[in-house]
């Protein structure tokens, strides 16, 4: 019974849908208020509707109906509560569901919190939202159905892949999913000022908070996913290249761009046609990151499984909303009011400087992407793009912007003096030096090292230059110091933040990547490795039966100039419903570095092989992004900024005239 | 500054990034990417000694050696030429005999093809689709292959 009250609320939703596409929008054109207003009751009933199909699906899951067929293939009534809950969306029909879910709270969100926009503009922004969320419920219906029942329901499930048996599956795809989706809010506003041929003052302070949000969203996404792959997947890597991730991050690429365009448009009224093209391309680019993942033209941990069919409508879907969109971009944007142009040393000049430079990086990792795959269908070859691409491409692109960052905040809007910046940066400078030096006296055979830290300093320091710069600091009393920071805009905090952020996650990278060290042995019980100043001890091994995989746990432990400092255990899990191993690495903190241990085969003798890892600093690289998702709360929370940020308490200063 | 010298700044800027970026984008995939060849068109093609490529196959039953310090050998074969390939490490969980498997390395002067990665692959019942089509264009592939065991036939389903 409770399928198929999902699949029928599903079928109502794509009803709703399908009202809310047209009739908002045939109000706006006839200038009639009551059709116009059918597009926020829609929004939210729809919301209501797939919220229904959604829980539906959970309570399958939570109850184990082997019945529906999704649930036989991804869940087993002997997986603990939460990983059936997450199971969800661990396989794909639930995590379209699950993708549709949020597209339609953003839609609700807008429909509910948008009482302030004009009229018309809101009415075209729920349509467009609406044709994008019609298009993937009639995917959802008609290739990836989640509730499609079995004739005689099989007494037990297949289980979910073992690898998606972790808690960071808990957290990872909803976060990047409110990123990917949340793109769709820019974007359908986008599209609605290019139908209505305008763009007004509302439209630029609505862009702003929404982009943000949905780029916190897909910052913590990335990094939780990164952090995931490092512990689960029990090589110690922490960002591979894979055509997942490049798909995740260029639409953060894209989102960092409109950010800080956006900026300019408010304060300038500059780039107001640039600012659009960005927003069409972040969600173009989430898009092409679901159609890459879920058409299973690339294999990887992500595609949970292939189906030509699926991937053809994806496609299309593609097709005809980024070429609709572009088609639509290119017969109106001339119409548009073009801004004042600047002068290139300025705050706006930084700030194209760094949408030049952050759009020409998001191009190589396009390419790098997609490169194989327009050459396989085109010659028969196939290549893998590596590591090896993106540090040749997206390296040199990317240093000239980390070099410019601590510049930015300090230019003047209309005509800066970089003179200027550059003396207020001395400190920044000097501890860049500093760490140049210290890192020279420490490791002397590195040239990269020593500019790494260098660099990550002046960031680091850069960013709070400014915030120093403008609360006088040192330079009047301490209290007025931080009266005078207490009295900053939120947003310059939240810049100062973000560009910290950078800076941090920065040092993490250059530490792992200039001083990790690594061995591979076989041990016996009782037998000793060293490592850096650590010395390993291996215990034996205990098995244990968990309550559906059986886990052999390898005792270490570790010892730092004779003294114990902890153990380590790692394990091999066994699941027998797929016969499928996996390592379980373990991690142990000193500091922000880290020692990981994975385990590999077991030999006859009793010997085991491990893998032991000394990652310096490591875990900066994904603290980094948490405080760059600080800085876009902080900026969220700024009072230029209230508009539409999804609380009811401040909708009431929704839309009021910016200060 | 004009009025029209501002504008060319900008986009002279523009056009210098993205030139950067596509010098950049050329000269990197000249060097940095690889090619996946089966067994079969590691001969035919008589890739050179020394080429980094990637090689994909099936792991040939019984053709797994252990030796010290973690050095491991297996044939990998497409189903009519096999290779042998040396790696010394830790072999990902699923690394099985007759299963897929995708190496990156070069060949050695002796014919041996020595790997300094094997991909991990994320589920019993994945097969790198290279490998996949590498084996379909020798006539060597197996429906069953990418079928999961147990798994209902779709017409079964309401």
């Amino acid at each position: 019974m409770i399928p198929e009250i999902g699949h029928y609320a599903l079928v109502l939703a794509l009803g709703l849908a399908l009202v809310q596409a047209i009739v908002p929008l045939a109000g706006a054109r006839l200038r009639d208020p009551a059709l116009m207003g059918v597009g926020g009751s829609a929004a939210v009933a729809q919301f209501v509707f797939i919220g229904v199909a959604f829980a539906a699906l959970v309570i399958s899951y939570i109850v184990s109906d082997f019945s529906v067929a999704n649930v036989f293939e991804n869940s087993h009534s002997a997986m603990p509560l939460v990983y059936r809950i997450t199971s969800v969306w661990g396989n794909h029909e639930g995590s379209m569901l699950l993708w549709v879910l949020i597209l339609a709270l953003f839609g609700a969100l807008v429909a509910c919190f948008g009482s302030n926009l004009p009229a018309a503009l809101k009415a075209n922004v729920l349509a467009v939202q609406s044709w994008v969320a019609a298009a993937f419920y009639l995917f959802i219906l008609t290739t990836s159905n989640p509730f499609l029942r079995l004739a005689d329901a099989p007494f037990e499930g297949r289980d979910l892949n073992p690898i998606l048996q972790d808690f960071g599956l808990a957290i990872h795809p909803p976060l990047l999913y409110l990123g990917y989706v949340g793109c769709s809010i820019s974007f359908s506003f986008a599209v609605a000022a290019l139908i209505e041929g305008r763009i007004d003052a509302a439209w630029a302070r609505w862009v702003r908070p929404w982009t943000l949000a949905a780029w916190i969203f897909l910052t913590l996404g990335i990094a939780m996913g990164s952090y995931w792959a490092y512990y689960e997947l029990g090589w110690g890597g922490w960002w591979f290249w894979d055509p997942v991730e490049n798909a995740s991050l260029m639409p953060w690429i894209a989102s960092t761009a409109l950010l800080h365009s956006a900026v300019v448009m408010e304060k300038r009224e500059a780039l107001k046609v640039w600012s659009i093209l960005l927003a069409i391309l972040a969600f173009s680019l989430s898009l092409i990151g679901t159609f890459l993942v879920r058409s299973g033209v690339l294999t990887s941990v992500h595609t949970f499984a292939s189906d030509p069919s699926r991937g053809v409508f994806i496609l299309a879907i593609l097709v005809l909303f980024i070429g609709g969109s572009l088609a639509l971009y290119a017969l109106r944007a001339p119409l548009l009011k073009q801004g004042g142009l600047f002068a290139p040393i300025s705050r706006e000049g930084a700030l194209v400087f760094n949408n030049l430079f952050l759009t020409a990086a998001c191009a190589t990792v396009f390419v790098g992407t997609l490169y194989p795959l327009v050459l396989e269908a085109l010659t028969g070859d196939k290549i893998s793009v590596g590591a090896p691409f993106f540090n040749a491409t997206f390296g040199p692109l990317f240093l000239p912007l980390l070099v410019m960052v601590p510049f930015g905040p300090l230019l003047a809007w209309k005509r800066g003096d970089l003179l200027a910046a550059a003396q207020r940066l001395l400190v920044a400078l000097a501890a860049a030096l500093v760490a140049i030096a210290a890192t020279f006296a420490y490791d002397g055979q590195s040239v990269l090292a020593p500019f790494g830290m260098g660099l990550a300093l002046f960031v680091m320091v850069g960013a709070l230059s400014d915030i120093a710069e403008r609360t006088m600091l040192f330079r009047v009393p301490f209290s007025i110091a931080i009266k005078r920071g207490i009295g900053l805009p939120r947003s310059s905090w939240g810049t100062a933040f973000a560009h910290f952020g950078l800076g941090v996650a920065l040092l993490g990278i250059v530490g792992e990547t200039q001083w990790g060290s690594e061995r591979i042995a076989t041990m016996k019980p009782g037998e000793k490795m060293t490592l850096e100043h650590y010395e390993l001890t291996y215990e034996g091994t205990t098995p244990r039966a968990g309550p559906n995989f059986r886990e052999l746990t390898a005792h270490f432990t570790v010892r730092r100039s004779g003294e114990v400092v902890g153990t380590l255990e790692p394990a091999k899990r066994t699941f027998s419903t797929r016969s499928m191993t996996t390592t379980e690495a373990a991690l142990m903190q000193r500091g922000a570095s880290q020692l990981y241990l994975s385990l590999g085969d077991q030999n006859p003798d009793g010997s085991i092989a491990v893998r032991l890892y000394h990652k310096p600093l490591v875990l900066l690289i994904w603290l980094g992004p948490v405080v760059m998702a600080l800085g876009g709360a902080l900026s969220l929370t700024d009072r230029r900024l209230r508009v539409g940020a999804p609380k009811p308490a401040k909708a009431k200063t929704a839309m009021q005239p910016a200060e | 500054m004009t009025r029209k010298q501002r504008r060319l700044t900008l986009i002279g800027a523009g056009i210098g990034v993205l030139g950067l970026a596509g010098a950049l984008v050329l000269s990197a995939l000249k060097e940095s990417i690889v090619f996946f060849n089966s067994p079969s068109d590691v001969v035919e093609k008589r890739i050179a000694p020394g080429t980094r490529i990637r090689l994909g196959g099936l792991v040939a039953p019984g053709s797994i050696e252990r030796s010290d310090n973690l050095a491991v050998s297996f044939r990998v074969t497409d189903g009519n030429r096999t290779i042998t390939v040396a790696y010394r490490g830790i072999l990902p969980d699923l690394f099985r005999e007759g299963q897929g498997v995708v190496t990156e390395g070069a060949l050695d002067t002796a014919g041996i093809f020595k790997a300094d990665s094997v991909l991990a692959k994320h589920d019993e019942t994945y097969m790198p689709k290279e490998v996949a089509d590498a084996l379909k264009k020798q006539g060597h592939w197996k429906d069953d292959y990418d079928k999961k065991a147990g798994a209902p036939a779709k017409g079964r389903a309401q």
